[in-house]
């Protein structure tokens, strides 16, 4: 515990900071999906105050603040992580980077990588250097993961890699993939399946983009052809790589129910609905009404959030809840997106019209109720784990 | 911002709360209570005075507890998950805030009173069927030092048996909260036959006297004392919401576990797990706008408005989901009045709507957040 004087110094220390260092073109506005700092080898910055926060912030350990100092972070407690934000929040900085680096490897690696392996892959993550993607879903294996079937060969001092994965969010442009291999086709198939790091420039790999109805191609087929992967390269033990997927999902589910934009940016969604009427329209009752609900939860989904990471210090992570925490989180932003949509009326119909990309903003969230497992995956898991319903 | 993490002492009140109620207060004591015709158990609340909860916001220097408003949440929870009838919430929450923000020596000598379990109070503020204090039209004429009070209240929530009533009324430049004991001349009170047989009152005044010292804090600001003891109040009937909402729930889960259709449980259908899934989620996002009042309250009271609201605003739509999703599930025995389910109901119409409904609160955390 450190005293309040320290945490007030550290708070000082951070807003100077923060100050001087967030260029002011990274403040203010609604996220959307396109501003996003991804990082990685071929990531094409918005502009130079993007590319200088990102490099500040890494240089600082805020890309990742509550990593160990080591591996790329800032080692902030919890409490200090809660000031960082309310900062940031302050000055409605923008995240400096987003990767599923480090929401989802990240935090498998350091519970379940070896030191070498946290040393190896954590600070590239961090420094935005190394952009990854996740190779879970087949075409065959959705909602029932562990049913995958792209295989590894065990050759030795390697496995050789074949099958398709679909879905993968950005293989086109990440550089490294961590992708679920059945590497024993004989064991029950939750038991049968190994962890592995695959380098995308690697011979054999191929991506062919998959367009969304929002007009983007975000996610795309990801075709594994004889690929050589080093044995090294296995997170956890062979064959025991469901439990790394699932821990690993338990991060993704909490990141996707609050980084749904409509919970992190702190504004409120009645304040953004007004903006966007700017030819003197006001909000009818019934919208008006749908809003304050909205707002309600948001507000209570955020607290829920602080409240689950608050009980992850004090010994228990989110586990089965985080699929309560991803529910709500996705279906509220969904509803949050009708109602922009709503509040826009004719102006939100046309692609990059006056409200920018809103309607592919609005595209893009129907998938956050089935990325990282379904709604009706999340309930099941609720209802089995939580509430011991059923078989 | 706070922790939202129940600290150790207040996981050990809520369990020391349990064992007591389970033992003194589970739901049948409240059919009893229903089935003899009464509203209030004297006995028990003197038990609850005993064990510091009357006085759970009354400083140690008046007897009281001093436990502050997460630990009344903590206590209001409890009593919500088998519906305890008392005046916990009128009297101990509600009043002992109100007399606390007022620093004299009849103050004090009445939070005594409160945490000893001798006196009980109710809070007479509505007029209309919705909750809107600052449009109270009841009148308090000047006359001498004092005043002639001339009004009609209604749903004064413990108001038929209260021994005193927390009363408010208009004054020449504003609103004033007045501090009388409940059987002054001119006071008629008129229980009302509640869908939750609790006790409530429509109470008429006509040209009641009240003296200076009956003025609580000053004339014509009211609100100084009044906001804090309703958000107070507000507070804790979202806590005990979410206690009846978790009661009515593991009635609902438990019955899914035992009830046979189909040659199986009903818990085996996935159209009932999902639903008593989606129940227990936004159980579990009320709960963190609920700690997260009390923890407000007693950090930082002066920016509490918001966050009080969001819990009464969460708990309040919560609740009638969980007793709504318990009636459907249960089937037809769910209607009886012979089987528990349908008193938490009851009682969670009547918490919608007393201290302001769910469109009362939203609006508030709107203002809030500048819409
Ligand atoms: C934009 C986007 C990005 C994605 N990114 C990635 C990525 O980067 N990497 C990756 O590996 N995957 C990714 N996914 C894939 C995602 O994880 C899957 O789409 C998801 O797990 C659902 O699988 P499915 O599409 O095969 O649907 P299915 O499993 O076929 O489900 C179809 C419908 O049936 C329902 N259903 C299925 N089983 C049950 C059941 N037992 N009970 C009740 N209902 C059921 C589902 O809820 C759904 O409504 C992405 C998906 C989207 C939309
Ligand atoms: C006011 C009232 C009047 C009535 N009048 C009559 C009457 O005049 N004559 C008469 O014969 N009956 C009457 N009934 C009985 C009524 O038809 C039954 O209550 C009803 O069919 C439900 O049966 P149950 O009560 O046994 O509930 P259950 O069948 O035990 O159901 C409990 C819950 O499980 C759900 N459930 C059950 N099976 C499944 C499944 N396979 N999948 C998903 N969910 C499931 C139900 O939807 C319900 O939510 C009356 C009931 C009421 C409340």
């Amino acid at each position: 515990m450190q005293s309040n004087q320290e945490l007030e110094g550290f708070r000082a220390e951070l807003r100077d900071w923060l100050e001087a260092n967030c260029p002011a073109e990274m403040r203010g506005g609604e996220p959307s999906e396109a501003s996003v700092c991804w990082g990685g080898k071929n990531f094409q910055f918005e502009s130079d105050a993007q590319r200088v926060w990102m490099e500040r912030a890494a240089a600082k350990g805020y890309t990742v603040p509550t990593w160990p100092v080591e591996y790329g972070g800032a080692g902030l407690t919890r409490t200090q992580e809660k000031i960082f934000k309310e900062e940031m929040d302050r000055i409605e900085a923008r995240n400096p980077l987003q990767s599923f680096g480090i929401w989802m490897l990240g935090p498998a690696l350091l519970h379940f990588g070896s030191h070498e392996q946290k040393l190896h892959y954590l600070p590239p993550i961090a420094r935005g250097e190394i952009r990854w993607c996740q190779g879970y879903s087949e075409p065959g294996a959705g909602s029932d993961l562990a049913s995958v079937q792209t295989r590894g060969e065990d050759k030795g001092d390697h496995w050789l890699v074949n099958g398709q994965k679909i879905w993968t969010s950005y293989a086109d442009k990440a550089d490294w993939i961590f992708a679920l291999v059945r590497t024993d086709r004989e064991a029950p198939k939750h038991k049968g399946i190994s962890f592995l790091l695959i380098d995308m420039e690697d011979a054999g790999v191929e991506t062919r983009p998959i367009k969304l109805i929002s007009g983007a191609s975000v996610f795309c087929e990801t075709f594994f052809t004889d690929v050589k992967v080093p044995k090294h390269q296995i997170v956890g033990e062979e064959n025991r790589g469901w439990d790394v997927a699932k821990y690993l999902l338990t991060h993704e589910r909490e990141m996707i129910s609050g980084g749904g934009q409509g919970l992190s940016g702190g504004r409120a969604l009645g304040a953004v609905l007004n903006e966007s009427m700017e030819d003197g329209r006001e909000m009818d009752t019934t919208l008006r009404a749908a809003a304050m609900r909205c707002e309600v939860d948001a507000l209570s989904i955020g607290l829920t959030l602080e409240r689950y990471k608050d009980q992850a210090e004090a010994g228990s992570g989110a586990g089965d809840a985080s699929a309560m925490l991803k529910y709500m989180g996705t279906e509220l932003n969904k509803q949050r997106h009708e109602l922009l949509m709503s509040a826009g009326g004719s102006d939100a119909l046309e692609w990059d019209g006056p409200l920018g990309n809103r309607p592919a903003d609005w595209l893009r969230t129907k998938a956050n109720s089935i990325e990282g497992g379904t709604s009706e995956v999340m309930l099941s898991i609720v209802s089995r784990r939580v509430l011991g319903l059923g078989a | 911002m706070a922790n939202l993490v129940k600290t150790e002492d207040e996981t050990m009140l809520a369990d020391a709360a349990r064992g007591f109620l389970d033992k003194s207060a589970p739901v049948k004591a409240f059919r009893d209570l229903r089935d003899a015709g009464q509203t209030h158990d004297a006995k028990m609340w003197k038990e609850m005075a005993d064990m510091g909860w009357a006085g759970v916001l009354v400083p140690e220097s008046a007897g009281g507890s001093d436990m502050g408003h997460a630990a009344a949440g903590v206590l209001a929870h409890e009593m919500g998950k088998t519906l305890v009838v008392s005046p916990f919430l009128s009297t101990a929450v509600i009043a002992a805030s109100a007399l606390r923000n007022v620093s004299d020596a009849r103050a004090e000598a009445a939070l005594a009173s409160i945490a000893s379990g001798d006196v009980t109070y109710a809070l007479a503020v509505d007029e209309t069927a919705k909750f809107n204090p600052e449009g109270t039209s009841m009148v308090a004429t000047r006359e001498g030092n004092g005043f002639r009070l001339s009004g009609k209240k209604t749903f004064v929530v413990d108001g038929g048996l209260a021994d005193r009533l927390l009363v408010l009324a208009k004054t020449d430049d504003g609103l004033t909260l007045f501090d009388i004991p409940a059987n002054r001349d001119g006071i008629t009170r008129n229980a009302q036959n509640m869908i939750d047989a609790r006790d409530s009152a429509r109470i008429d005044f006509e040209n009641v006297e009240a003296t200076g010292d009956d003025v609580l804090g000053q004339v014509d600001s009211a609100m100084s004392i009044l906001k804090p003891a309703l958000e107070a109040g507000q507070a804790a009937l979202a806590a005990e919401m979410a206690g009846l909402s978790a009661g009515a729930f593991g009635m609902t889960i438990a019955y899914l576990k035992e009830r046979k259709q189909f040659g199986t449980v009903i818990g085996n259908f996935q159209a009932l797990q999902h639903r008593a899934a989606h129940l227990w989620c936004e159980i579990e996002v009320t709960a963190s706008a609920i700690l997260n009042a009390g923890r407000m309250l007693d950090d930082d009271p002066d920016n509490a408005t918001m966050a009080v609201s969001l819990a009464k605003a969460r708990a309040t739509s919560t609740a009638q989901l969980a007793v709504q999703e318990g009636v459907q599930m249960h089937g037809g025995i769910g209607m009886t009045d012979a089987y528990d389910i349908g008193f938490y109901m009851k009682r969670a119409r009547v918490g919608a709507e007393w201290l302001g409904d769910y469109g009362y609160h939203a609006g508030q955390v709107a203002k809030h957040r500048g819409f």
